[in-house]
């Protein structure tokens, strides 16, 4: 296997960034598809607990904040359409549109988070964080003790996802911003968008499970 | 960057300076910061070494304790030597094993690519291996942890004195690096195949690693949240798998196999892959059945999800419940079977010839039948009543995992390291080392059955007296295997820089990865190739040997 002289460059493996997009595209749905089965498994934990402890977890549903929970899904979902729309300018060339999207995406992100701050707040003086500070009586304390437990680890880790995709949406702004992307070349909008609607779509599994079906009961 | 060549000694062939070895520099930095899948193959099979070994000493340990039926060391120095064991061996050396190693070299060169769809994630899922594994090594260091690679709780949330949760990052860590490498091959398998490249054409290699990703991604992130769960129980004193905090433990187990049950195919559907390179190969044959093979993986990765509960048949699931997963791990048997068979039907009228990397496979093929046989055995609820925690069982996944994965992992090691290094290991000493393995493995787990019958537990740092003559004949083979386990390391590391130039296709074999130059340049092939026929095509042309 030898030639002289300098051997030609290989062709690139996909040469048009069409091919390139779908490939990063691709590669995001199959780690939301990871994603899915990392919430699933606290899910399934939260489905025990409704399981074994039915009216211990219903209690706790009506200790939780609706009105928070319910302004927050509206903020979230508000920011998906942003995000949608973001995309949509991306697709369409239109640098300012998606650059002021993108902007106002992440901040309904951070409205988001901040709302979640305040209502951790409000279960901190409640006393409602479990192996930092809880205190319940009756009898179904260690129910509702696990059932924040859970809350804790679901909307915390959902919490996480947010602040990333909010870093990744300022990322993209900047960019945006700079021009870096056209109508030719907008794979990380589009692949950031994927993420940020998942990370709605988990919150709008979250919201009933936490908020709505303990106040369903009598 | 030379373009000329030059020629080794006069009787050998000439190898071509621009390979990916030399390319791109030879610093340390521009290996560190590579994104070439070649490269990071390499790191990958150093580190794992490593860990091969740290999971070997601990292996030897546990045989020297077991001599004597009183036990050598105390019982919670052999508590953590077994769990060191486990999970070094689990996560830090089979997982990875020949997914990293080979598949990361090889899948891109077998469908014609250039690279992974994602190059530097690859070496971020390197880098997350060596950070979790620097991490554990932290862990064992001070003082180790006495769990069980299984982490039960509620003993690993409320009870244990080891560094449980700094194992629990580690193992946490080195499943995202599996994630990211399951990710990264599905898309490189979806995306990056060559002109003619079709599914159909794809050697069973890739297949095989494409099934175990699907397992990777979807089965990983089911632990992760599990050692999450435990961690948060062990850190704040509130869970939910402590029944004195209202919790179950039963919700870990099924948790916990939901991810292992699925990780036992991740250990050996890549060792499946790599017999099917080599037995067509030293049989010149068309791989007999390749699409019975192929959907066999498939069949294995997706069955292999829903039978995680026989691991619970004595832990209070109910009847029904252990009836169906019974009958479901009974269904799983049947796509291996089919591997088997197909194996089998290949070398049939075959011009067999018995290379080390053949022994190897033929070695796989009888050591995994007798463990995949034995694992009836304990998918039957009765029998898995007497035989639950006993040596039977230990023996049984020996046999999956180290006769037949690291079976496996030595068999594609010799295969492709003509291709990898550009030069052939010595023959004599590799077949020594394969009949040394072959034999000090059965030597060593064979006892183990018999002793798991007759009701010996496993875990325990002693025995009853009368269970001695079996463990000495047990541990006498652990230092057989462990000789063969030894010597490839030096006969390999001298062919190194003393073996035979390789030539670009030592085997005559076909796949698209031995068309290239051995060792191959960066960017794989000089040409992009195209494929116009289906794999294995041994016969009636074999490809001509290029030297």
């Amino acid at each position: 296997m030898s030639e002289a002289g300098p051997l030609p460059r290989p062709e690139p493996q996909y040469a048009t960034t069409d091919q390139q997009a779908e490939a990063a595209t691709f590669g995001m749905w199959v780690f939301l598809a990871t994603e899915i089965l990392f919430f699933g498994g606290l899910l399934l934990a939260y489905t025990w607990l409704r399981a074994s402890h039915p009216a211990g977890v219903a209690e706790a549903g009506r200790h939780t904040k609706i009105v928070i929970g319910s302004v927050n899904t509206l903020v979230l979902l508000t920011s998906s359409l942003t995000m949608a729309l973001a995309v949509h300018a991306a697709e369409q060339g239109r640098r300012k549109a998606l650059t002021r999207l993108l902007a106002v995406t992440a901040l309904l992100g951070l409205l988001f988070l901040g709302l979640k701050g305040y209502e951790y707040h409000g279960e901190w003086t409640e006393h409602l964080v479990p192996g930092l500070n809880f205190h319940e009586d009756g009898p179904h304390a260690r129910t509702i003790e696990l059932f924040y437990f859970l809350y804790f680890l679901l909307t915390g880790i959902h919490g996480i996802h947010v602040t990333i995709g909010i870093g990744l949406i300022v990322w993209l702004a900047l960019r945006a911003r700079r021009g870096s992307f056209s109508s030719g070349y907008y794979t990380p909008v589009e692949v950031t968008g994927l993420y940020w609607h998942f990370v709605d779509v988990v919150w709008i599994f979250l919201y009933p499970l936490i908020y709505l079906v303990g106040r369903s009961g009598p | 960057m030379t373009s000329a060549t030059v020629t080794g000694k006069p009787d050998e062939p000439v190898v071509a300076t621009r390979n990916y070895l030399t390319e791109g520099g030879v610093t340390l930095r521009s290996w560190l910061l590579t994104r070439d899948h070649k490269r990071i193959a390499i790191l990958y099979t150093l580190s794992i070494t490593v860990f091969f070994f740290v999971g070997g000493a601990a292996a030897t340990l546990i045989r020297l304790n077991l001599v004597t039926p009183s036990g050598i060391f105390t019982p919670d120095i052999y508590n953590r030597l077994f769990t060191l064991h486990g999970i070094v061996m689990v996560w830090f050396f089979l997982i990875p094993s020949i997914p990293n190693t080979m598949g990361n070299f090889l899948i891109p060169l077998m469908i014609g690519a250039k690279d992974l769809a994602f190059p530097r994630l690859n070496l971020l899922s390197w880098y997350l291996y060596v950070g979790a594994g620097l991490l554990a090594l932290f862990a064992i260091l001070i003082g180790g942890v006495d769990t069980g690679w299984t982490f039960y709780t509620p003993f690993s949330s409320l009870y244990s004195n080891g560094y449980v949760v700094l194992a629990l990052a580690a193992v946490l860590a080195v499943g995202f690096s599996s994630i990211l490498t399951g990710l990264n091959f599905i898309v490189t398998t979806h995306r990056m195949r060559a002109p003619g490249m079709t599914w159909y054409r794809l050697p069973v290699f890739v297949w095989s690693n494409y099934a175990t990703s699907v397992i990777m991604v979807l089965a990983t992130p089911v632990l992760a949240i599990t050692l999450i769960l435990v961690a948060a129980e062990r850190l704040l004193k509130v869970g939910i798998f402590d029944p004195a905090l209202g919790g179950d433990p039963l919700l870990f187990q099924h948790l916990f196999w939901f991810y292992s049950h699925p990780a036992v195919y991740i250990m050996i559907l890549p060792g499946f892959g790599v017999i099917s390179e080599i037995v067509p190969c030293f049989a010149r044959k068309p791989l007999f059945g390749y699409k019975f093979v192929v959907w066999s993986s498939i069949a294995i990765s997706v069955i292999g999800f829903f039978v995680w509960a026989h691991h619970m048949f004595v832990a209070g699931i109910s009847l029904y419940a252990g009836l169906v997963f019974s009958l479901l791990s009974y269904v799983i048997a049947v796509p291996s079977a089919i591997k088997v068979f197909n194996w089998t039907a290949t070398l049939h009228k075959g011009w067999i010839s018995f290379d080390a990397p053949m022994l190897y496979a033929l070695g796989f093929i009888g050591l995994f039948t007798i463990g995949g046989l034995t694992g009836l055995f304990v998918a039957n609820l009765a029998f898995d009543v007497h035989v639950t925690d006993t040596y039977f069982v230990v023996a049984h996944f020996h046999y999956i995992m180290v006769g037949g994965m690291v079976s496996a992992y030595f068999g594609g090691l010799h295969y492709w390291w003509p291709k990898v290094t550009g030069r052939l290991y010595p023959e004599w000493w590799a077949r020594i080392a394969a009949l040394l393995i072959f034999f000090g493995f059965n030597l060593t787990f064979f006892p183990q059955f018999i002793l798991g019958y007759l009701g010996m537990e496993r875990r325990y740092y002693s025995y009853p007296p009368e269970f001695q003559a079996w463990n000495i004949l047990s541990s006498a083979g652990a230092s057989v295997l462990a000789a063969g386990y030894a010597l490839p390391f030096f006969y390999l590391g001298w062919s190194l820089f003393r073996g035979k130039r390789a030539g670009s296709n030592p085997w005559a074999a076909t796949g698209l990865e031995w068309q290239t130059s051995s060792p191959p340049p960066t960017h794989n092939f000089d040409r992009m190739p195209t494929v116009t026929r289906p794999p294995y095509q041994y016969r009636p042309e074999p490809e001509p040997q290029d030297v």
